[in-house]
């Protein structure tokens, strides 16, 4: 009997995610838990996977993601005692930054979903890869966290603060068998994006971010930059002296 | 609003675009948006994938597959899903899509609106024959489910009908079984078009897949290439690495001139006359040779270019073809790709289904405006004394008494149109 490699997705109706679930299931026999919030969608996402890979199993979850309670629960009960090969954490919505700005409620509900419940999710899987000691954790942060601009500083400071946290369980894992890597795509084709594709932005194809990702996790890097172009735009917007940064309409 | 063009690169258009992503939400999605049309990947050469002014439905992120019989083959999926990944899933397990078009970059829903056909017509017929059942969604929010032996009159107006009848969300297919990735192939240089006639029917018997390359610059002492393949035995060859190009830019002008024409013919024949004339070719260069060199469509340069598929049937084949490989000779306007295609004689699935007994010629022409128009002109006499007609799919300018005259059950038709779709194609040759 193959061995199932055991994965769990966070956020799994997202586009990016469920590219990356769909070449797991390709490679190799997979027992796959996809958390959402939807379970009809999930439903729709497993019933997908299993027709793509050749040994799938599949398991679609509903979680209250604001909920620190709901989310201990649903880790708790999907991983059990066993060990965890991959997680990927993906979930996050694209405020519209000037709603944010108008309406305080609009602003935390973004900051919550996007920043608090993936950390959340993230120390909730940590702990249990902590004790068996392997597995690898992706973390979907972004490169609009690396520095925070007037366009869209509410998604930025959400996705800024996945990078942080990301970087702090790094050190704490260094050394051990657990992995922590922390993605971060450029600007990706996906409904999420999709008025910005409409205004002629150039969106990366979620089947090239999703290939990256999933070979990012494989081979255990730090930090991925979807692509590695993002790498140096972000290395120049970071070091811009502010006198000029401030100048920029971005 | 967005812009938004079709394979032949004729112009951008001024589209709303919707991306549907979740089937048991695209009909409501749809009924609030109307007019539209559905998008697939946009790989027709005309008009019939783009409805300016008004919305497109994009389904290309519809794309789930929902079941699979590895006892059967038949094969349950949303509308979105591409031919492409239908053949890496599936040839490794030993089943594949019965009929293709010449490239894979085509969703399940635009290959039964355009009820495609491939190298097999003669064998297999047209892709709407392997659809068992579709699901339609109007936009008045209704729900048809269809087939050849359910609401059969729904199903021959929606396969090949151009979008027209409603959002196609999901489709079961019947694959066919397959021994592996290669194709047993024989390529054949000669020398007239009778030669290709004479090939053409000897070849059909044995041969499962046959097309023909056409180099039309020499009109009447033409000559070509004949390509005829069969499944080969399963193999242990290693699968080849394929390549991915693509043309990076638009280049000012069209890179297609009378030099490059006869330097591209001449380097094309000969290269494969030289060829071994049999041997295993794995079925992506076989089949799909374009597929490759991505975005090959921009050496045409900004104006773009057209397609004139025709089929004319039998009985005029020989002489419809050669009067019109006489007039593109004698116009200047040479063609790239001159593809000629016996077709089966086979009860089409739709009302609007393009294939017919007989023979398809398609050429690629770049947009060169009033000249190009003229010889298209002249051709589409050709084609109506032959009693033939053109391909929607290709078209973007045949004029609405040639396709009238060409699709006799064009009136029947209407009556399963939703109000709520448009198309430029349908504003063109429909009236509405
Ligand atoms: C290199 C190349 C080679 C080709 N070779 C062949 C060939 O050998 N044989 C052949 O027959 N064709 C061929 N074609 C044409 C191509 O197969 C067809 O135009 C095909 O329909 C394109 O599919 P698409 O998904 O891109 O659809 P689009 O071009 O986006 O749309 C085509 C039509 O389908 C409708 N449609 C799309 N999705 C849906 C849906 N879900 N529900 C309802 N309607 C829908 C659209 O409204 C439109 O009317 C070729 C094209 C190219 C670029």
């Amino acid at each position: 009997m193959a061995e199932f490699k055991r994965i769990f997705i966070v956020g799994a109706t997202s586009a990016i995610a469920e590219h990356c679930a769909r070449l797991w299931v390709q490679k190799a026999p997979v027992e796959i838990t996809l958390i959402g919030r939807d379970q009809a969608r999930l439903e729709r996402v497993a019933q997908d996977l299993l027709v793509r890979g050749p040994q799938v199993r599949a398991h679609a979850v509903t979680a209250d993601f604001l909920s620190a309670d709901a989310i201990e629960k649903i880790v708790q009960d999907t991983v059990g005692d066993g060990a965890v090969d991959l997680v990927l954490i993906a979930h996050g919505i694209l405020p519209d930054q000037q709603a944010c700005q108008d309406d305080l409620g609009a602003c935390r509900q973004a900051l919550e979903i996007t920043a608090v419940s993936p950390a959340l999710f993230a120390e909730a899987f940590a702990k249990r890869m902590a004790r068996a000691g392997t597995g690898t954790l992706g973390i979907i942060s972004s490169v609009a966290g690396d520095r925070g601009r007037k366009s869209n500083y509410v998604y930025g400071a959400a996705k800024g603060l996945l990078t942080r946290y990301a970087q702090g369980m790094q050190h704490r894992f260094a050394g051990s068998g657990v992995k922590v890597v922390l993605i971060k795509p450029g600007p990706t084709d996906t409904p999420m994006t999709a008025k910005f594709k409409d205004q002629g932005t150039k969106l990366i194809p979620v089947e090239v971010a999703a290939a990256q990702i999933v070979s990012g996790m494989e081979k255990g890097s730090p930090v991925v930059y979807v692509t590695g172009i993002w790498q140096i735009i972000m290395l120049v917007i970071r070091h811009l002296p502010r006198f000029i940064f401030n100048k920029m309409d971005l | 609003m967005a812009l938004v063009s079709s394979w032949g690169r004729l112009g951008h258009w001024e589209h709303e675009v919707l991306a549907l992503t979740d089937r048991e939400q695209a009909g409501g999605q749809i009924s609030l948006r109307r007019p539209g049309l559905a998008y697939g990947l946009g790989r027709s050469y005309g008009d019939v994938c783009l409805n300016p002014g008004g919305w497109l439905w994009r389904t290309a992120a519809l794309d789930r597959f929902i079941s699979f019989d590895p006892n059967t083959g038949i094969l349950v999926c949303e509308a979105g899903v591409l031919l492409r990944d239908i053949q890496r899933l599936f040839i490794p397990r030993s089943w594949m899509l019965p009929v293709t078009p010449g490239t894979l970059l085509v969703t399940v829903g635009g290959a039964i609106a355009n009820d495609v056909h491939g190298k097999n017509h003669h064998v297999r017929g047209t892709f709407g024959e392997y659809v068992r059942r579709l699901t339609l969604v109007r936009t008045d929010g209704e729900i048809i489910e269809c087939g050849p032996d359910l609401k059969a009159d729904w199903f021959a107006a929606t396969v090949g009908g151009l979008g027209l009848t409603g959002l196609i969300l999901t489709a079961e297919l019947q694959l066919h079984p397959t021994t592996g990735p290669w194709i047993d192939c024989e390529t054949i240089p000669y020398y007239s078009l009778s030669d290709f006639f004479d090939l053409s029917s000897a070849s059909e018997a044995g041969w499962e897949y046959t097309m023909s390359w056409f180099d039309c610059l020499r009109g009447d002492s033409g000559r070509g290439i004949f390509f005829r393949g069969n499944p080969a035995e399963a193999g242990t060859r290693p699968e080849p690495k394929t390549r991915e190009r693509a043309v990076p830019l638009t280049p000012p002008c069209s890179l297609v001139n009378r030099l490059t024409l006869r330097l591209f013919n001449d380097l094309y024949f000969n290269v494969n006359k030289r060829r071994n004339r049999r041997g295993l070719v794995h079925y992506q260069p076989f089949f799909y040779p374009l597929d490759h060199l991505q975005e090959w469509n921009r050496i045409y340069g900004p104006r773009g270019f057209f397609q004139y598929q025709s089929v004319v049937p039998p009985e005029h084949s020989r002489e419809a073809v050669q009067a019109m490989l006489g007039e593109i000779s004698s116009s200047g306007e040479g063609s790239f790709l001159a593809v000629l295609k016996s077709f089966g004689d086979r009860p089409p699935a739709g009302m609007l289904s393009f294939p017919r007994a007989g023979v398809t010629l398609a050429l690629d022409f770049p947009n060169r405006g009033e000249g190009t128009l003229k010889l298209f002109q002249r051709l589409d006499a050709i084609v109506a004394q032959a009693g033939g007609r053109l391909y929607p799919a290709k078209d973007a300018r045949m004029p609405p008494a040639l396709f009238r005259q060409g699709y006799p059950r064009l009136g029947e038709f209407s009556s399963y149109r939703d109000p709520g779709i448009s198309s430029a194609l349908a504003r063109r040759l429909m009236e509405s």
